[in-house]
């Protein structure tokens, strides 16, 4: 008896024990595996590289709904049906990529779960609710992807068809929630609330300031539209894939016209992504003044030279491939002779984007240079310079895409004339307004440049808006020179499409690293700290390698869905050869 | 001499040439002769330069069906044209030893110290110790400025450079002090508008009162060979000497934003 008033003396001091230090009960519950690991390559890498694979493949099954969506919607309004084949297309490709996310979102969990228990544990008391909510959505995503699909064709006509367009919304809905709730948790590990510290147990953090922690939104935007450039250019690179294994004139015509609107939803978004990694940086800044100079300014810079040339490779890859594609558009050469000027303005723009502020010299030439700067190209390493040139860029591609709009178009509107000048006068004073902000940013204190950028993007994003209303207004009753010759597309201008699909896969391995790399030694930044042997932030060289490696793994993925793409069921082509003019 | 210039492989070629030469001599020696600072163009930038400035001849003569054609006439000529073979075997002999000398000369031992990646801009920490006393380093503002008589602030920040820092960073505070030369990397001239023109004045004094031993380690190796200072000076001799820096060389220091409480957004 006595003993078992002694028994129940010391379980009622543990449970109060265990009531009033739970997170020490957790603690202990999971000690001595503080950390797993994995065969080879290590826990980080495996986590790392599953991380990525499963963001590629979520990135594509989020973007192309999106304008599959859009292209069914232009389908069933303007009653032209190749849209309609064509977002079906589209979304067969997503029943395979589909599966594909799933697998890899269930690698990467079981990965998390066995190496780094302690940081799942910790989330998992945090995040709980929404982890239940994500589970359950990606339920419904899925079986709304099924129906989307599946019933294309039985719910092809009026009301029904309606039915079916709301199923591809609703899609959209569920996948971007999907998004939202996974991003709160990367979010959250990159800038937890302030009142968070290493002393606060997870119990006791607040679920929705969690969620919706300081870099939540910027990335939510970001992502959204990088989702949307990400999956045109997939598309457009399934396109080039389909384009050059095309055994007849038809099936070459329906993927010319696919691999042109991948192209023309992978760099119409990419001229937008700019100002949202803008206002994203902006915000990382906002929250810590050092997390923000180590990703612009510190160890993470020089990935932003080897960005600059990616999106460099970008721009020129969808500006050549729209300049070849004007070989195939009568009326085109009109305007040919211009590209070279277009060109030649680009690749001035990629080589101030892409100029160093501190350059790999030897000692011989840091001499000469009087220093770690070089005294003239040195001004073309500031923000003042790379915002100017990406601005002249985006603003020199929006015209490519105008002047391949109009190449086959003679205009009927009796002001045409005037449009046009009102046109080339706000492309001139955009251009003037980034300009001259560009060269007032050297005359002015650092923290008056930095509005100086939004201004820069304000014009741009006009000029945009206000040519492209005229040009849409423009087109009304416009005659045609003749239909695009659709099919007629030299094979080098696919491996442009290739090339463009591979970069932008590449550039979100690597500034996917800058993101959380800028954590450095914590899993949750100067709140859980990483003390496996892997806490040290791997080198750029190292970084580069298992990137690189994710995305052949990619790709070799994606190869694979191609090809079961076509095996599957013929393709479903359209006529887009005849009465398709533009 | 000009039917080759009409030919687009001409015309390219010419392009990359005269690229070549802007870049390579235009942006050491055009500069001067308007009157601003130049110097030669490091070798990596200057190769990536020409990458970019080949890559945009390529897409030119590619874009067009008839100028890719007749770009790629020639070649084709010289690789099948039975005309052709002392010229097509010259090349067979002559591109591989170019490439041969090019690989000999890039692992070639040299007595260079080899170049390297590098990052010039530590990150201050959130705060940090300084003589025992713990500084948040947001909204951390020099109080000199609002205590006492700026000139001897500045008088008292002189004393302090000239008998500390001139050595290193120069009397012009240019960086080109009587010992820069012996260091690599290369003392910052506080003259240049990206050095603590772009900083605030806490991130300065977290600089030079930690020295190199005080850089984070993320970024690391730095071969900054500047002690220090709080090892040697006081807290206000350093502020005083960052006025001095800023009067001195004309440059406002950054302010902190209001809203942000952190002034590094660039």
């Amino acid at each position: 008896m006595r003993l078992s008033l002694k028994l129940v003396g010391v379980m009622s001091l543990s449970a109060l024990a265990l009531h009033l230090f739970p997170e020490v009960a957790g603690a202990q519950e999971i000690a001595g595996r503080i950390y797993g690991d994995f065969p080879f390559i290590g826990g980080r890498v495996a986590v790392w590289g599953a991380a990525q694979i499963h963001l590629l493949f979520a990135a594509f099954v989020l973007g192309v709904p999106m304008f599959a969506v859009v292209a069914e919607a232009v389908g069933m309004f303007g009653g032209d049906q190749k849209y309609d084949k064509l977002a079906k297309e589209f979304t067969r490709l997503l029943l395979v990529a589909y599966s594909a996310t799933a697998i890899w979102g269930a690698i990467l969990s079981f990965l998390l779960i066995t190496i780094f228990p302690n940081l799942w544990v910790y989330l998992a008391e945090i995040f709980e609710v929404s982890m239940w909510i994500y589970v359950g959505l990606f339920f419904f995503e899925s079986f709304t992807l099924y129906l989307y699909y599946y019933g294309w064709d039985r719910w092809s006509q009026g009301r029904a068809k309606l039915g079916h367009l709301g199923l591809g919304l609703l899609l959209n809905v569920f996948g971007t929630a999907v998004m939202l709730i996974a991003n709160s948790w990367l979010t959250y590990m990159m800038s937890p609330p302030a009142e968070v510290t290493s002393d606060t147990p997870a119990s006791m953090i607040d679920a929705w300031g969690a969620f919706a922690n300081a870099t939540w939104m910027p990335i939510n935007i970001h992502r959204a539209i990088a989702n949307l450039v990400f999956g045109g250019a997939i598309v457009g690179a399934y396109a080039a894939y389909r384009f050059l294994m095309a055994k007849t004139d038809e099936e070459r015509a329906h993927y010319d016209w696919m691999g042109y609107i991948g192209n023309l939803v992978a760099i119409g978004w990419l001229i937008v992504l700019p100002f949202a990694g803008y206002y994203l940086g902006r915000e990382l800044y906002e929250y810590s003044p050092q997390m923000g100079n180590t990703l612009m300014g510190g160890f993470m810079s020089w990935l932003w030279i080897i960005q600059a040339y990616l999106i460099g490779v970008l721009f020129l890859a969808g500006n050549y491939y729209l300049w070849v594609g004007m070989g195939r558009i009568p009326g085109a050469e009109r305007f040919a002779p211009y590209t070279k000027y277009m060109l030649v303005v680009l690749v001035i723009g990629v080589i101030v984007w892409a100029t160093p502020h501190t350059m790999i010299a030897n000692r011989e030439e840091v001499d000469a240079m009087g220093g770690v700067y070089h005294p003239f190209l040195g001004v073309l390493g500031v923000m003042s310079a790379k915002n100017t040139a990406v601005n002249i860029m985006i603003l020199t591609t929006f015209l490519s895409f105008l002047i391949y709009g109009r190449a086959n178009k003679e205009w009927t509107v009796p002001w045409a004339k005037t449009g046009t000048w009102v046109q080339a006068a706000l492309f001139v004073v955009a251009a003037a307004i980034v300009m001259f902000y560009g060269i007032y940013g050297y005359f002015v204190s650092a923290i008056e440049r930095v509005d100086f950028s939004v201004y820069q993007v304000v014009a741009v994003l006009g000029a945009i808006f206000g040519v492209g209303i005229i040009h849409l207004f423009m087109l009304r009753g416009a005659k045609s020179r003749g239909a695009i010759r659709w099919g007629q597309m030299p094979p080098r201008s696919q491996y442009a499409l290739f090339i463009l699909a591979v970069t932008f896969t590449w550039l979100m391995g690597l500034m996917g690293f800058a993101r959380s790399g800028i954590r450095q030694h914590w899993h949750v930044w100067e709140v859980i700290q990483d003390t496996s042997e892997w806490a040290a932030t791997p080198a750029l060289g190292f970084a580069a390698i298992v990137i690189s490696a994710c995305v052949l793994i990619f790709f070799v993925l994606v190869a694979f869905i191609f090809w079961l793409g076509g095996l599957a069921e013929k393709p479903i082509v359209s006529n887009v050869g005849t009465g398709a003019s533009d | 001499m000009g039917k080759y210039l009409k030919h687009p492989l001409g015309q390219a070629v010419l392009v990359f040439v005269v690229a070549y030469f802007l870049l390579d001599f235009g942006i050491e020696y055009i500069p001067p002769l308007l009157g601003w600072a130049s110097a030669p163009i490091p070798n990596s930038v200057l190769l990536q330069y020409l990458i970019t400035v080949g890559v945009g001849i390529l897409l030119w003569v590619s874009d067009n069906d008839a100028r890719w054609a007749e770009f790629k006439a020639p070649m084709h000529r010289v690789m099948v044209d039975p005309g052709q073979k002392t010229l097509r075997n010259s090349l067979m002999v002559l591109v591989p030893v170019l490439v041969a000398f090019a690989t000999f000369n890039s692992v070639r031992p040299s007595v260079s110290a080899p170049t390297t990646l590098r990052a010039i801009h530590p990150s201050a920490p959130g705060q940090f110790v300084f003589q025992g006393a713990t500084l948040q380093l947001a909204g951390l503002e020099n109080p000199l400025r609002s205590q006492g008589s700026m000139e001897e602030h500045y008088e008292e920040g002189k004393r302090v450079y000239y008998e500390n820092c001139v050595g290193c960073h120069g009397d012009g505070l240019d960086g080109q002090g009587h010992y820069a030369h012996g260091f690599n990397p290369a003392p910052l001239s506080f003259q240049d508008d990206n050095t603590i023109a772009t900083l605030v004045e806490a991130v300065v004094f977290w600089r030079i009162a930690k020295g190199g031993p005080g850089l984070p380690n993320e970024g690391a190796p730095w071969n900054s060979a500047m002690p220090a200072w709080e090892d040697f000076l006081t807290q206000d001799e350093i502020w005083s000497v960052i006025i001095f820096l800023y009067e001195q060389t004309g440059n406002e220091p950054r302010t902190f934003e209001e809203e942000a409480g952190g002034g590094e957004a660039e």
